[in-house]
């Protein structure tokens, strides 16, 4: 399940068109933050940030980039600023209780099935545990009532996958266009494409 | 992205953004806090905003809050989901029930212009019978006005938005022509075409809320399929930018960023005006009449947060309804791979449309209707769809997503029933701003069940009719209704025909909270259509003095 990702797309960089029309100011300036000014730890201790980057690894893996997109930096930086995604579901505390209590859980069930800590499992053992806890099969005595897949799909992996996404890296990967505004796009039919779109899918050419 | 609660107030010292231009201001009449208003309305969304322009031009005094920024489209909207987080209601509220909804940029939108600013523009009319489905269909309740009236207001909003749509609709009784020719299908749209062509039921290219062609300093839409996370371009038509300035140039003021936690009554039990925070100061606003229009759970939350001694459960509350018979829409999906690439991000996500449930009742052993779309998901928004749908992650979803460019989708929007456990209520734990959380309950029935499997058959059959192959299907709600309704009598309602509560005579609610009954499309057509209908019987009442 852990071997490597073939990419449709693989010349295809959404960067390439910074200077184009597709981009305007304010997403140059969302995006030039987003590259460069990489959050520092602040609100997760060093061993629940490295638990975590552990986690992530497993969500999104991403063996082959030598300069893997970040994602825990984002997830900590949030929960520094007390963000809020506005659903609080019945049994998950406030964001930042939830992550902490999420995070430990996480830790108690590698302990409990391993007796090792889960940033020690080899990748195999660390993807089975987290396909348990999202499969509902979760052992509820390390959670502490916080429903665990809820916490796991709704608060987890959701904040991952919105942090991956949104990086130019993999959006790149699926030949997603990109920003666009002012430019959008004219060519709207299937298999057709305007030049500052990705080109054809590799698998149909 | 910025904090709410990091930014300042722009609507000041005179004047407001010009939503056309970057960094341009347009002027705004102010009125001072003790200056008592004819209208001071909460919430400047498709029911709020279309209400204030509605009043300013027919001559009223009115104060306008919103508890969200003043955005300038141009320069303020980042082709970036994360970003765009700045447009939605994000502070929490707690959410439970046997099917608990997810809020925030689900269905919650907090701007001036509201949830239209990140609305997708699909443009609805309500089927005629739903104004009467108990009398007509057998469920539901009856609403306190004429489906002919509304028909006359559609047509002025229609108008209001140019709205884009096709030159004869398939379903309903004949309606005028839209004011804009339709759009063009992208290939998203062409795949529910071909679905509905290859079953034999009929389809149509989908009434749209952004312009088809220029319109005064609203560019054409050109395509870049953001809409849900705000539109860079000024194509869309939103409050924001339609009702909004017309409110502002007939003299409305508009407040941004001000929180209103209360609205004040008087030993009489008439409401006074209201109280509200703004950059950091608690503040009241004096007015004759107060309307709230903060959607399904804002409204009941500020009327239930507003109990004094003449209103001990809360304002407007004697029915005990406040808070009830909240509704969504079900949103269930299925999606497909295609041989072919779709490359959905193209156009406005939903430019094709199928009404045949809305209105084949022979054919179907369920109460209520759904229309479906076609859909054109940004990336987040269908990883995190996969990634819960299809229960995966790691390499496998990396794969999957590897395969956007190929997908397509079709997605209800399916009416549920009113039932009043669905409600909205206050939990013990307060906000920032001292006010009770929210707590919102929902629990699905089981005609909501059907009436979702039924949708899920016919559009597996549609899509791989249509090509679509490895299909799999998603759940999910949409948009909120109700929580406040209009009807005929104090017993059976939080408020009259007119939007006017029974309890206290100068208090208003013009939102999609009014709602009796869902219906099967999408709601906001059908909430500023209840604003210029609510206008007008002001106006009306005004003249006759019986305001
Ligand atoms: C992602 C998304 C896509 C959608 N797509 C469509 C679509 O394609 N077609 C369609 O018809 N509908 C669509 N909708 C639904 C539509 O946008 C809403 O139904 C509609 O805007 C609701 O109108 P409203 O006036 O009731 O509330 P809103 O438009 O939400 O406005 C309420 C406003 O009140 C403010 N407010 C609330 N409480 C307070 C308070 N106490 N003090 C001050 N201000 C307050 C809020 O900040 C908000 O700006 C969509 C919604 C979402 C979220
Ligand atoms: S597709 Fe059209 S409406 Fe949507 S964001 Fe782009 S220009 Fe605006």
């Amino acid at each position: 399940m852990t071997d490597s990702f073939d990419p449709p797309y693989p010349n295809y960089d959404i960067l390439r068109k910074w200077d184009s029309p597709s981009y305007n100011q304010i997403t140059r300036d969302v995006l030039t933050e987003r590259l460069t000014a990489v959050p520092q730890r602040q609100f997760l201790d060093e061993q629940e940030w490295r638990l975590l980057q552990a986690i992530c690894d497993q969500l999104v893996p991403q063996p082959e980039r030598t300069d893997p997109v970040p994602i825990t930096p984002f997830i900590d930086a949030a929960l520094t600023e007390n963000r809020t995604n506005g659903t609080r579901f019945a049994g998950i505390p406030a964001m930042r209780e939830a992550w902490r209590k999420g995070l430990a859980a996480i830790r108690a069930e590698a302990m409990a099935q391993h007796d090792t800590d889960f940033v020690s499992l080899d990748a195999h053992r660390q993807e089975a545990l987290l396909h348990r806890i999202n499969d509902g099969d979760a052992e509820p005595a390390h959670w502490d009532g916080m429903p665990a897949q809820r916490f796991f799909r709704s608060v987890l992996l959701k904040e991952v996958l919105a942090i991956y996404y949104a990086h130019p890296a993999a959006q790149s990967e699926i030949g997603f266009g990109g920003p666009a505004a002012p430019r959008g796009y004219v060519r709207m039919g299937a298999d057709r494409m305007d030049p500052w779109e990705a080109p054809a899918d590799r698998r149909n050419r | 992205m910025p904090l709410v609660e990091h930014l300042s107030p722009r609507a000041i010292a005179g004047r407001a953004p010009d939503v056309f231009r970057h960094g341009g201001w347009v002027p705004m009449r102010e009125y001072g806090d003790d200056e008592e208003v004819d209208f001071t309305i909460v919430g400047t969304g498709a029911g709020g905003g279309t209400l204030a322009a509605k009043l300013a031009e027919a001559g009223f005094s009115v104060v306008a809050l919103d508890a969200g920024p003043f955005w300038r489209p141009l320069e303020d909207f980042a082709s970036d989901e994360r970003h765009q987080d700045k447009l939605y209601w994000l502070d929490e509220r707690i959410s439970e029930g046997n099917d608990p909804i997810e809020l925030g940029g689900n269905n919650s939108g907090r701007s001036v212009g509201g949830s239209t600013v990140h609305y997708q523009m699909v443009a609805l009319r309500f089927r005629p019978e739903w104004f009467r489905s108990r009398t007509t269909l057998g469920y539901g309740h009856d609403w306190p006005v004429d489906w002919r009236r509304m028909w006359e207001c559609y047509a002025e909003v229609e108008d209001a938005l140019k709205i884009s749509g096709p030159l004869t609709y398939p379903w309903g009784p004949k309606r005028g022509r839209y004011p804009y020719r339709e759009h063009e299908l992208n290939a998203s749209a062409e795949v529910l075409a071909r679905g509905c062509e290859e079953l034999g039921v009929d389809w149509s290219a989908c009434p749209t809320a952004t312009v088809s062609a220029r319109r005064g300093l609203s560019p054409h839409c050109v395509y870049r399929g953001f809409c849900k996370i705000g539109c860079a371009t000024n194509a869309k038509q939103s409050t924001l930018n339609t009702f909004i300035p017309r409110a502002l140039a007939a003299g409305a003021e508009i407040r941004d960023l001000s929180m209103v936690t209360r609205v004040e009554t008087g030993a009489d039990g008439r409401a006074t005006g209201v109280v509200y925070q703004r950059d950091g100061q608690v503040r009241r606003q004096r007015a004759r009449h107060v309307v709230v229009a903060g959607y399904s759970i804002e409204t009941p939350r500020l009327l239930l947060n507003s109990a004094s001694p003449k209103h001990p459960d809360g304002l407007a509350n004697s029915s005990g309804l406040v808070g009830r018979a909240l509704m969504v829409h079900t949103n269930h999906a299925v999606w497909g791979r295609f041989q072919e690439e779709i490359r959905w991000y193209k156009g406005p996500p939903s430019l094709a449309v199928c009404e045949h449930w809305n209105y084949a009742d022979d054919e179907k052993d369920f109460f209520g209707g759904y229309a479906y779309m076609s859909q054109g998901p940004l990336p987040t928004d269908f990883a995190k769809t996969l990634a819960e749908s299809e229960g995966i992650f790691g390499t496998e979803l990396r794969r999957r997503m590897a395969d956007y460019n190929h997908m397509a989708g079709l997605k209800i929007v399916g009416e549920t029933m009113p039932q009043e456990r669905n409600r909205v209520e206050l939990a013990d734990e307060t906000d920032r701003y001292g006010v009770p959380l929210a707590r919102v309950t929902y629990s699905m029935c089981e005609n909501d069940r059907q009436l979702a499997d039924h949708s899920l058959e016919f559009m597996r059959n549609a899509l791989s009719a249509a090509g679509g192959q490895e299909l799999f299907q998603s759940g999910g709600t949409a948009h909120l209704m109700g929580g406040c309704r209009m009807g005929f009598s104090r017993e059976d309602s939080v408020v009259d025909g007119d939007g006017r509560s029974w309890d206290v005579g100068n208090l208003w609610i013009c939102d999609g909270s009014l709602f009796p009954t869902g219906g099967g499309v999408n709601p906001s057509m059908t909430i500023m259509a209840l604003a210029v209908h609510i206008a007008d019987r002001i106006k009306t009442l005004a003249g006759q003095d019986a305001l």
